[in-house]
């Protein structure tokens, strides 16, 4: 019986999250299609066309369509570059790949520079011991400091 | 590695990171300095003899394109607005009244309707009974060209296809500006002195 209801359970939890995956909230879309006009986010411009395009997205979300659906219509309505995201094609790939490879170069660096003080210690002479003479004299020196 | 090998690894870290940020200003003067994004209004705004910036587009009033040099040999009042610009519907009648009044002279007045929804555009131009040419530029491919600023703005274009009068920003034949607008429409049809 209670095996029954925790599948049952997670069931309901999955259905629930494919449900939310398939039909996106207006805010989610709106963060990520932009203003023609001031070339902001949808969810950070009060300019009059994007109210109108907030109202259509509803409008079409409303109606069943999908995210994929809307970015789509849009685009033909406005462009690619109503879309926040470059595309990840042709030269807007850079967009995506330079950060990357920045992110890549500097892990390298950072590796690199490790690696040297690891090597720096390794190859540093020993500490050689202290003249027995002058330990003793240190500790001497030291309890008179303290007493 | 030694401390010598250390050394030369940072050396030539700070270098790259100092050719990095000299390339990053670099660009930013000459974006700064160098670059030309006024459009076209600003070099006729400097008294410059301009050539209308080319544009083909779909048009909004019937199925087709048009090309603007497809409009050479006659004078264009062009006119860039939007369905959800407010002074856009105040200019409208009288663009259309200016395109009725002047068309057996050759003049015809070109809506570019920009950054909207075609739709909207279709229902506006029913709304307000315009029966002159109108394209769409959903994108916003006219702006930069034409240095457009804001909505509506109009410019008048002569029969050779040069800019002529001055650009109108807002609506036009209000107080401020029916004047000009009076000049621009007689200079690009010839007839101003």
């Amino acid at each position: 019986m209670r095996v029954r209801f925790l599948v049952a359970l997670v069931v309901a939890v999955f259905a629930a999250t494919a449900s939310a995956v398939a039909a996106p909230s207006p805010s989610d879309l709106e963060a990520e299609l932009v203003c023609p006009t001031c070339k902001t986010t949808l969810d950070q411009s009060d300019a009059p066309i994007a109210r109108r395009m907030k109202q259509i997205i509803r409008t079409r979300l409303s109606d069943g369509a999908t995210e994929k659906q809307i970015k789509a219509e849009l685009v033909a309505q406005f462009g690619p570059g109503v879309i926040a995201e470059p595309p990840k094609s042709g030269f807007d790939l850079l967009a995506w790949l330079v950060p990357l490879g920045i992110l890549a170069g500097g892990a390298l660096g950072v590796g690199a520079i490790a690696w040297g003080w690891s090597r720096r210690r390794r190859d540093e002479a020993p500490v050689e011991p202290l003249d027995p003479a002058l330990e003793r004299r240190v500790d001497a020196e030291l309890d008179r400091y303290e007493t | 590695m030694t401390g010598r090998g250390q050394g030369s690894i940072q050396r030539v870290g700070q270098v790259i990171a100092l050719v990095g940020v000299a390339a990053l200003l670099g660009l930013l003067i000459w974006r700064v300095a160098f670059k030309d994004n006024s459009g076209a209004a600003d070099e006729l705004a400097q008294g410059k003899l301009v050539e209308a910036p080319a544009f083909t587009l779909d048009r909004l009033d019937r199925d087709g394109g048009l090309a603007l040099a497809d409009l050479r040999g006659k004078a264009v009042v062009v006119n860039f607005w939007a369905s959800w610009c407010i002074p856009c519907r105040d200019e409208a009648p009288v663009l259309q009244k200016t395109y009725e009044r002047y068309r057996d002279q050759g003049l015809v007045v070109l809506g570019v309707d920009v950054n909207d929804f075609r739709a909207d555009a279709r229902r506006f131009m029913r709304r307000y009974g315009l029966t002159y040419p109108v394209v769409y530029d959903g994108k916003g491919s006219t702006v930069g060209k034409w240095g457009v600023r804001g909505f509506p703005e109009t410019f008048f274009v002569d029969r050779s296809g040069t800019l002529v009068g001055e650009r109108i920003e807002g609506a036009v034949d209000i107080e401020r500006n029916r004047e000009t607008f009076e000049r621009g429409v007689a200079l690009a049809l010839g007839d101003a002195p």
